[in-house]
């Protein structure tokens, strides 16, 4: 394709996997670069910043796990909006985009399942308990794994695609139980005190350095996400070109 | 510097190991599927909408 065949004049454009390579390959070193930035500055902001007068030094652990847990319910997030894209409007980048998503939410997930842990045992006495906002996190992550399992199990990509897409959006039933398991049932996990109406209840001191953590850990989200899509493109392009080599074979 | 220092080391600790293998797996997963593609390349096998240009 030409330079001129390759341009993106509209979203839908990005439906073409070639346009998408093309274009990825061009904002990744700009991802890259931001990211490397926002964790330089937030990491700094994260160690100079002063400890809290309760939780101590453990303050710290919340800067990591917030984010964590903010993007383990995007990522899940993401894979909905792009099943979507799968069942509806049949978008050839959508199961591309839900299967990426899948490893690099899971690895967000168990971060934020291990900093809570870290953080609760020095606050709340135990590393771990069945309360509500806890046990749906962990449902969350065993979901992130099944689905992982279910598109390496299976040999037919766009069976796996459909599968896939209509468990994750049967699934993104627990996204809202998350959110809410603080409000609806009594959770040793405190409520909501960023994201809530009323405003943040956290002192700008330890709110910067928590929102230029998850900006740095959501520009982290994304590169990997757009890195890993480009490379799962590439690895169909290249099971397409093998099977096309062994018609070709098998026809000489 | 806290009691609690540990559980601060280990979780940062932890957010390193993850993303590290995030992005090492991101990165190694790209290197080994462009050489493959490159090797398909030069063995001469394209794809037939590619019509003979790069991948």
């Amino acid at each position: 394709m030409s330079d001129r065949s390759l341009a993106i004049r509209s979203f839908t454009d990005l439906a073409n996997p070639t346009r998408f390579v093309a274009l990825a390959g061009r904002l990744l070193p700009w991802l890259a670069g931001l990211t490397a930035v926002l964790f330089a500055v937030g990491l700094t902001l994260c160690f100079t910043t002063a400890a809290d007068y309760q939780q101590g030094e453990t303050v710290r652990i919340m800067y990591i796990h917030v984010p964590a847990a903010w993007l383990s319910m995007m990522g899940y997030s993401v894979m909905a909006a792009s099943a979507l894209g799968t069942l509806v409007w049949r978008h050839p980048l959508a199961d591309v985009a839900a299967k990426c998503a899948a490893p690099i939410g899971a690895g967000f997930t168990a971060l934020a399942l291990i900093t809570g842990s870290l953080w609760g045992k020095p606050m709340w006495g135990t590393w771990w308990v069945w309360d509500a906002r806890l046990t749906s996190v962990f449902i969350l992550f065993l979901m992130y794994l099944g689905l992982i399992a279910l598109n390496r199990a299976m040999d037919d990509a766009g069976r796996a695609a459909k599968v896939s897409a209509v468990l994750i959006l049967v699934g993104f039933v627990n996204i809202p139980i998350i959110k809410f398991s603080v409000d609806w049932w009594n959770t040793l996990h405190q409520p909501a005190s960023v994201l809530r109406l009323g405003g943040s209840a956290i002192d700008p001191e330890f709110l910067r350095p928590l929102l230029v953590m998850a900006l740095a850990f959501t520009c982290l989200f994304f590169t990997l996400h757009l890195a890993a899509m480009r490379t799962e493109i590439w690895r169909r392009r290249i099971a397409a070109m093998r099977r096309q080599a062994a018609r070709g074979a098998a026809s000489a | 510097m806290s009691a609690h220092l540990a559980y601060v080391a280990a979780s940062y600790g932890a957010a390193l190991i993850i993303s590290a293998g995030l992005i090492g797996w991101v990165v190694l997963d790209a290197r080994a599927r462009r050489r493959e593609l490159k090797a398909l390349e030069d063995a001469g096998i394209r794809r037939r909408s590619a019509g003979g240009g790069a991948p």
